[in-house]
Parts: C-alpha cells; structure tokens; sequence
C-alpha cells in the first residue's frame, strides 16, 4: 500500500518494523495526495483531518491534469510516527484518493512556497527592506511612495526568516501560498 | 450504445439492473419522479416506512441477513437528515448500503430552498463516499459505481444525492457493464509471505488464540466455511467479538464465547494470557481492548484486515495481513497443510487445560428466582425454545444486547443484526423487519429493552402493513438498565433520568397497532407465554417483565485490564476508578 509506504499488497513488514511503535517524538511530515479532481474531494480531505484530531500545518491545493481530472494536495502535518501512519492509511481508503506520498520518508524531497509581502515605510527602513529583498532574491512586484509588494520563493524556513527582517521595517500584510513538493530524481 | 431515458427511470432500471429487489423508503416532493416510477413497475418492491431511520436500519437488517446491499430511498432535506443515524450505524458496522436521497432542483441549491439541505455536505463523514449528481447523462454510471463502492473492499453505506430536475430530464442509460469501476479495486489477495510467517507462529505457538470479528460475516459464508475447517483442523480456541457471532458456531469445541466488555471470562483471560493472538476481521474495538498498555501483554499479533487504516491504529501488531478474510484463510490453510498441519500439540493441551480452569468459574451464573422472571433466564427460555430453528435475532442496544450475546448461542453467520459500533438505541426493530422482508418465512426476533424499543416503535405500522411476523421480544424492566447499572457503579447510585416513566401498556399497544401482544410476569408462565409468541402467524409485541435491577456480568469496568474482569456484585465496589470514569 501506498498509504502505509510499503508495497501495494505486501504485508510482509510494516512501517512499523523499521521503527519504535511506541515513539511520542512528533516530527513534521509532506504528503503529497494524488485525487481525482472532482466536488467536494478537498473537503473529504479537510473533514478527515479535523474530524480525527490530526494537524494541517499547510495544504495546497490545485489541478495538475486537467484531461485526467487530477489534483494534487500537498498537506504538511506533524505528528507522532504512529499518528503519520494512520493520517496515511485513512488518506489512503478515501474512494477518490488515488496515491499517498511521504514525501518526508521516500527520499529527498524538493518543498517551495510562494509568498507576498506588504512594508509599508519610508526613508531608512524603505532603503533597508528593499536591501534585504535583493539578499533574498525577493522581487517587488508593486510599489508606491510609501510600500512595497514583495514576492519571495523558497522554503517555508527562508519565508519566516525573511518575515522576521521584515517586521521592525514596516510588515503590514502577508499571503503565503503553502507548501509544494516534488520528489528529486525520478 | 446508451438508451435514453429519464433519470427516475434510470434509478429504477439502474436497480433492477443491480439485482435489488426491495427497496425501503419513504416519499416526499423531491424523489416523486422516482416514486412515480416505482408505481408503473412490478420488479422492485417498496417497504414504506414510518420515519427514514427506520427505513436505513430495515435496509442494514436485509444487508446483515442476505450479504447484499441494502437500498433506501427517501427525500431531500429532513428526509435525507433522518436517514443520518442509520448511515452511521452503516458506517461503524461495515454494512454495505445505497441510499437515494432527493434534492431540490439543481438550480435552486444554495438558495436555502423548501426542505433544502446540505445532503452530500451532512453525510460526507456518516458515508464510504457520496455524490451529488448533476447531470442526469452520469446518473446511472454512477448509480453502479455506488453499488461497486458499497460491496467491494471493507463495505461501507454510500450514498447518492439527486436534484429533481436530474430527475425529470433525458440522458443516456449507462449499464452496469459499461460503468467505469477500475479505480476502486481494493486488493483482497494477502501477501503470501506473510500469511507463511503466520503459519510459522502457529506451528510453534503455546498459547494461541483466534479472535474473530466482523470481517468474517462481511468476507462471505465461504470465510466462516474456512474459518470453521482451520478452526478445528488446528484446535486452537476461538473467541469473537460481538460482530462476529456466527462465524464459527456457538456448539463448535473450540467456542469459548464473545470476548470483550461484557464477554466470558474465558474468552478475555485467553486473550490476556495468550502468546499468539491471531485477529481475523476484527478492529481492536475499545470494548475489546480495555486498557491498551495491559492488553495481551506476552503475545505476538497477527491481524487480518481489508482496511489499511484497521492495521495498528489501535493496537501494534507484529504481523499484519492485508487482504480480504475468505481469500487469507484460504492461502493460510493451504500453506498450513502443505507444511504437514503441525501444531505445537503437548503445549495446547496443557491451554486448554488452563482455560478449562476458566471455563470452571461459570461466569454467566446468576441469582434465580421463582418469583420474579431473571432476564438471563428470560434468554435461556428463549434459547430452549427455539433450538434448532433456523432463527434470525437483531437487538437494541444496553444491558438485553449483551445478554443476548452471552445467552442464545448462534449456529450460522448472517443470523445476527445488532448495532456494535454506534450502540444505536432504536435499531432492532426496524432491523428485524429488514431481516424479515429477506426471509419471509423465517423466525426473526428482536430481543429489546423497553426504553430502545420505544425510540423506533412507528415501524411496528410497517411490520403490520407488510404482514413481517416479527417477534419483539422486550426484556422491560422500567429502567435505561445500561445506564442505570452505570450510575451505580460509578456515581454513588445517583440514578439520574435511568427510568422509564409513564411506559405504555404494550398489549395494548400492540391491539393499537393490529397485532398481538402478550404480557408475561411469571417465571412458571413463561415458557407458555414464549411458545405462544412462537407460534402466532404475526407480528407480536412481547412484555417480558423482568427483574429491574439486574446487573449484566462479567464486566470489565472501564480503564482495567482483561485479567481484572468483575463476574458479579459482590466485587463491585470501588472497581472503576478516577481514570476509568471519564471513559464511556
């Protein structure tokens, strides 16, 4: 099974053979959810997670194939290894899930998200954000006298760090759009 | 090539194509296009119902008794809202069902029209998966994608939402053949190497166990032919939970009874001290389990299971088996004969030797009594007179469920229509008279408290109507026993709101209705009272008055481990503590 991150139909070991059952350690896991992009299938997604208590640190959502109907949702959660498991195992039987990826446990994976940021400011601190965005490789994508759009791309640590700098210098607004991930290598 | 017709034509032509031959519903403005439709065909009976609850657990009895799915179709909004506790039910006890519900026409969703609801939105956790169709050309694929969800993989209750104008409008009929279900193929086959690992422990094991549930009836009769044949080919002991009854049979020798909250001490103290616990469609329910740190402590596990998401979400265990019961068992016992059948012989004697020692204890005994009739004595007449009959019990739910576990002893799968998982109040009776729609010639009875039985007692209408000879047998002791047993153990014998007031006379009730009743209060008058049940050709509503503060033993009280069972009052005090109490 996809879902339990071992092969389709082999039950010779579980993932549980490879680690400590019994571990409480909560650790930060990417799941990519390969769906059938039909109505209704995010909320099916959603309504498993909040109705069995797991996190949703980040989801994005959007289609990938549109002649085969397939959406991709990225779901970022954390939990204890057991609890991880169950997330994927109850992914997996929901009818329009066609594949569950840990993207966390099957290799190297590669994690972007997109950001907007809003610093407002003048004088010194306009200088200086517009400094720490060229470090970032951020690009301004709107600006008047007294703001600056920023977009930024990278992982979700580079975001916050960024977002840290930006604060004392005038952070009014942000739209992050989540995380998405992709194996490397094929 | 596709025939076109309207979409409450292809509901009809759909189910007949299915093969389903009742459906259980109830009308209302959004499904008469289906209704009219129903009226012009002779192929496809109609049960009306009281009240749509009824009518999903009418269709879960037909389901549990026949292995089909069972059919509903009632209406939108409050029609679709009342069938919810049913989908639950459906939904813990893996009971497959299709049910239609109406919808208001698709261009007035979302303007909180007349009887609007959120149908699709409602269910999406009370179903296996649900559709909103929009377009009447899909309809009847999808119709047969339902059926294909519902029976294939651990099966579930789906359900199908249709606007009205869906229904009135012209598309193309799909056939069942044509219907795309490749994407939804849950694999049934068991890794063989892991199914030889099992074998690996059983040869070798000192002390084990099968713990049967569920799975076993949904995999089919052919499971409980093999589970039956590996049984007692092997000699081990067998033990299932409540689901399961049936699956291996109750005179079997290797029986040891119903394991879990209220199971024979026997059963439990197996599964506590075993070295080999081999799970077969079971889920590790918490009524099984009791605390989980203490559970099985010394075995290893092996688990059986269809459903990924069953496998250590409970409990961790060593050997897990994906795959379909009947399929397994199979692979199991071919592997476990080609390997010379060897079991650890001198070892299991020295088991059953132990577990004789348990067997001693007797721990279904109870007080008698010549004045007042015992409810557990109530059963045991019950069972007497019925020995040998091919006999069909559904239940409600509380103390007369559990008794009727421990006493009536069940011979075949699919005999057996009780709410496990939901612990639904109001489910018997509607159940038996699903059961009995499916075997019109059969003795079905439901065994009920009076305070269950009153939460669904409208259908009593239906069984009349329909002339279902059910027998509702109510163990009444003017009390929510369960609850009342409950409060005191556990809140210093406050019996808040635990009694039933102002209950009706039942054999009036039953004249009420148009059918018997019968009112019995006296242990020596008893077995009359019951043969003349048996023996009316109708409906019967049955008074057992019985004893009102009876406790149902043995109990594993919340939070305790199987070793720490009570088998009767005198240990009682102080047996559930702090922790256990916040436990339900």
């Amino acid at each position: 099974m996809a879902a339990l991150n071992i092969k389709k139909g082999s039950s010779s070991h579980s993932a549980y053979d490879l680690r400590d059952p019994h571990a409480q350690v909560e650790s930060s896991h990417t799941l990519a959810v390969l769906v059938d992009n039909e109505a209704g299938v995010l909320a099916r997604v959603i309504g498993l997670f909040s109705g069995r208590g797991y996190n949703i640190d980040s989801l994005t959502v959007a289609e990938v194939d549109h002649k085969g109907h397939r959406s991709r949702i990225t779901i970022v959660t954390r939990g204890s290894l057991a609890v991880i498991d169950q997330i994927k195992a109850q992914l997996g039987r929901i009818v329009p899930v066609h594949e569950v990826h840990d993207l966390t446990v099957e290799g190297r994976a590669v994690e972007r998200e997109l950001a907007l940021f809003k610093v407002a400011g003048t004088g010194e601190k306009r200088v200086e954000a517009l400094r720490l965005a060229d470090i970032f490789r951020a690009s301004v994508v709107d600006s008047t006298l007294e703001s600056f759009v920023f977009e930024i791309t990278g992982t979700p640590e580079k975001i916050d760090a960024f977002a840290d700098l930006m604060r004392p210098l005038g952070l009014i607004d942000v739209a992050r759009t989540g995380v998405a991930a992709l194996s490397r290598g094929v | 090539m596709s025939r076109a017709m309207t979409g409450a034509k292809m509901v009809v032509q759909a189910l007949k194509d299915q093969g389903v031959e009742v459906v259980f519903g109830y009308p209302g403005g959004a499904v008469l296009p289906i209704y009219d439709e129903i009226f012009q065909q002779n192929d496809i009976k109609h049960v009306l119902v009281r009240h749509e609850q009824g009518a999903v657990h009418m269709a879960e009895g037909y389901a549990r008794s026949t292995g089909k799915p069972g059919v509903v179709l009632v209406t939108s909004g409050p029609g679709a809202t009342n069938a919810v506790t049913g989908l639950v039910d459906a939904l813990m006890d893996s009971i497959p069902l299709v049910v239609f519900t109406g919808q208001v026409p698709t261009f007035m969703i979302g303007t909180d029209g007349f009887q609007e609801a959120d149908t699709v939105g409602i269910t999406r956790p009370c179903t296996k998966h649900n559709w909103l169709v929009k377009d009447t050309d899909k309809l009847a694929e999808t119709i047969h994608q339902a059926f294909h969800v519902a029976t294939s993989g651990r099966p579930g209750p789906v359900l199908i939402d249709i606007p009205k104008d869906v229904q009135f409008a012209t598309g193309g009929y799909t056939g069942p053949k044509q219907a795309r279900t490749d994407h939804y193929q849950p694999k049934v086959k068991g890794d063989i190497e892991a199914i030889t690992k099992l074998v690996d422990l059983m040869e070798t094991a000192e002390r084990p166990i099968f713990y049967t549930g569920g799975g076993v009836i949904n995999s089919g009769p052919g499971a409980s032919q093999l589970l039956r044949e590996l049984v007692d080919a092997t000699g081990f002991p067998i033990t299932s939970t409540l689901m399961g009854l049936g699956a291996y049979p109750a005179s079997g020798k290797s029986w040891l009874g119903m394991l879990g909250m209220h199971g024979l001490y026997e059963a439990n103290l197996a599964m506590h001290d075993c070295d080999l616990m081999i799970n077969i469609g079971a889920r590790f329910d918490d009524r099984i389990t009791g605390r989980i740190a203490d559970f099985s402590p010394q075995s290893k596990k092996a688990h059986i299971d269809i459903d990924a998401s069953s496998i250590n979400k409970v409990i961790h265990v060593d050997l897990p088996i994906l795959g379909d019961v009947g399929h397994v068992l199979e692979d199991l016992l071919k592997v476990w004969k080609a390997r010379g059948r060897k079991v650890n012989k001198p070892a299991l004697d020295a088991w059953w030797g132990k577990i004789a020692g348990w067997k001693a204890r007797n721990c279904l005994a109870y007080a008698p009594s010549t004045t007042t009739i015992k409810p557990q004595y109530a059963l045991e007449r019950l069972e007497a007179l019925t020995k040998g009959r091919d006999r069909y019990i559904t239940t409600e739910v509380g103390q007369h469920q559990m008794w009727a576990a421990q006493f009536l002893s069940f011979e075949a799968p699919n005999r057996w229509m009780t709410s496990g998982g939901l612990g639904t109040m109001g489910y018997g009776l509607p159940a038996s008279i699903g059961v009995q729609v499916a075997h019109p010639d059969a003795l079905v009875i439901n065994v009920a408290g009076e305070a269950s039985w009153l939460m669904n007692m409208q259908e009593m209408g239906t069984a009349v109507q329909f002339r279902a000879p059910v027998k509702q047998f109510i163990l009444n002791n003017e009390r929510l026993g369960m609850v009342r047993q409950w409060q005191q153990l556990l809140h210093g014998e406050r019996y808040s709101q635990s009694w039933s007031e102002a209950l009706p006379d039942f054999v009036k009730l039953a004249e009420a209705f148009g059918c018997k009743g019968i009112q019995c209060s006296d242990p020596a008058k008893l077995d009359d009272a019951i043969q003349e049940m048996l023996d009316y050709d109708g409906p019967v509503i049955f008074d057992c008055l019985v004893e009102k503060h009876e406790n149902c033993f043995p109990m594993i009280p919340s939070g305790k481990p199987h070793n720490e069972m009570i088998l009767g009052d005198a240990e009682t005090e102080g047996a559930i503590g702090a922790k256990g109490a916040v436990l339900v």
